[in-house]
């Protein structure tokens, strides 16, 4: 005999998702899941931007790593509460799920704060695939890895608001062409917002904190 | 990519949808719908549900899984096409303001199940 089920594979994640999204709204924070491959430099970028957002915006940062406690160290610096997943110490799981980012976002105490970054693990293809509650995402895309990522990974660009291209001070010494990666981004998602920054020199950081700031103030004002 | 996690999951989903008054119930086929831009190996996820299954009333079932193409509409003058490229540009007036109508399905359609002996 044939069952009906018609159910989402994804649908305890898609649940719990919306339950971080309601609890979110309630604290009125404003959630950015921030994808790359591993490497590309998110950690950098946000060293950078929290201290930017200030005074207008306080920020509180989740990090994902399969191991090491590295990233959640070096943001702490900033002075923003951190809270550092690691999925497993023998190499565990390839993104975060919403359960996992639920967890520890209880564990902060979001009161004062309004913009809460999710830094995913560094991946291309799972993070894309599922929803955290989250009310924006980026990609972050370093040049030292090629033009064709795009389209290589469309899904990830496909999901996301807006891309990073991160570590543009290399550039002089690299032989990347920046037009083809726009094109090759803009295939993929024609009207998606494309930052061209150096976390190392702060570079471009203009346009991308004045979009984030829009974005956030959108929501929690 | 993570496809023993999506494996496990429907593993619990299809073993949530057995009917309770069957004695002895065996699975016999599992139907799956897997859109094109889900990022789903087919091969592997079967790989995956082979070995989950093993000494489950799912053991020996069939995991069919339906491939969803990828369709979009755009939003500027309504033509629709079905994407066999990641490219989400209207083919017939170059905009890319465009709607996704299917290829990011990953969903159990239904279970077939027998009662054992």
């Amino acid at each position: 005999m044939e069952v009906k089920v018609v159910k989402k594979v994804l649908s305890a994640n898609d649940t719990m998702a919306q339950q971080n999204r309601k609890y979110f709204s309630e604290k009125k924070v404003f959630v950015l899941n921030m994808m790359s491959s591993p490497g590309s430099g998110k950690t950098s970028i946000l060293e950078k931007t929290v201290g930017r957002l200030l005074p207008e915006i306080n920020s509180a940062i989740i990090v994902g790593d399969l191991c090491t406690t590295n990233d959640a160290y070096r943001l702490a610096k900033t002075g923003v509460p951190v809270i550092q997943i690691c999925t497993d110490d023998f190499g565990g799981d390839c993104h975060l799920a919403a359960h996992v980012v639920g967890n520890a976002a209880s564990d902060l105490d979001l009161d004062d704060v309004n913009l809460l970054v999710v830094e995913n693990v560094g991946n291309l293809v799972c993070p894309a695939e599922f929803d955290i509650g989250e009310d924006a995402r980026v990609v972050v895309l370093s040049v030292t890895e090629g033009e064709d990522k795009p389209v290589k990974y469309p899904l990830m660009f496909r999901v996301c608001d807006a891309a990073l291209l991160n570590k543009t001070d290399l550039l002089p010494y690299l032989d990347f062409d920046m037009d083809a990666v726009v094109k090759n981004i803009r295939q993929i998602h024609p009207d998606m917002p494309v930052f061209k920054v150096s976390a190392k020199t702060q570079d471009g950081f203009s346009s991308w904190i004045d979009w984030l700031k829009k974005q956030v103030i959108n929501k929690t004002v | 990519m993570h496809e023993m996690g999506i494996a496990l999951e429907i593993i619990k989903i299809a073993t949530d949808s057995i009917p309770a008054n069957l004695k002895n119930p065996r699975v016999e086929r599992i139907n799956l719908k897997v859109g094109k831009l889900a990022a789903v190996v087919p091969g592997s996820l079967k790989f995956c549900f082979e070995v989950a299954t093993k000494d489950t009333p799912l053991e020996g079932a069939l995991l069919h899984i339906e491939e969803i193409p990828v369709s979009a509409r755009c939003k500027s003058c309504g033509y629709s096409w079905t994407a066999i490229k990641p490219v989400f540009i209207c083919e017939k007036c170059d905009s890319g303001s465009v709607d996704l109508l299917s290829g990011l399905e990953l969903d159990i359609v239904s279970i077939e199940v027998e009662e054992g002996a």
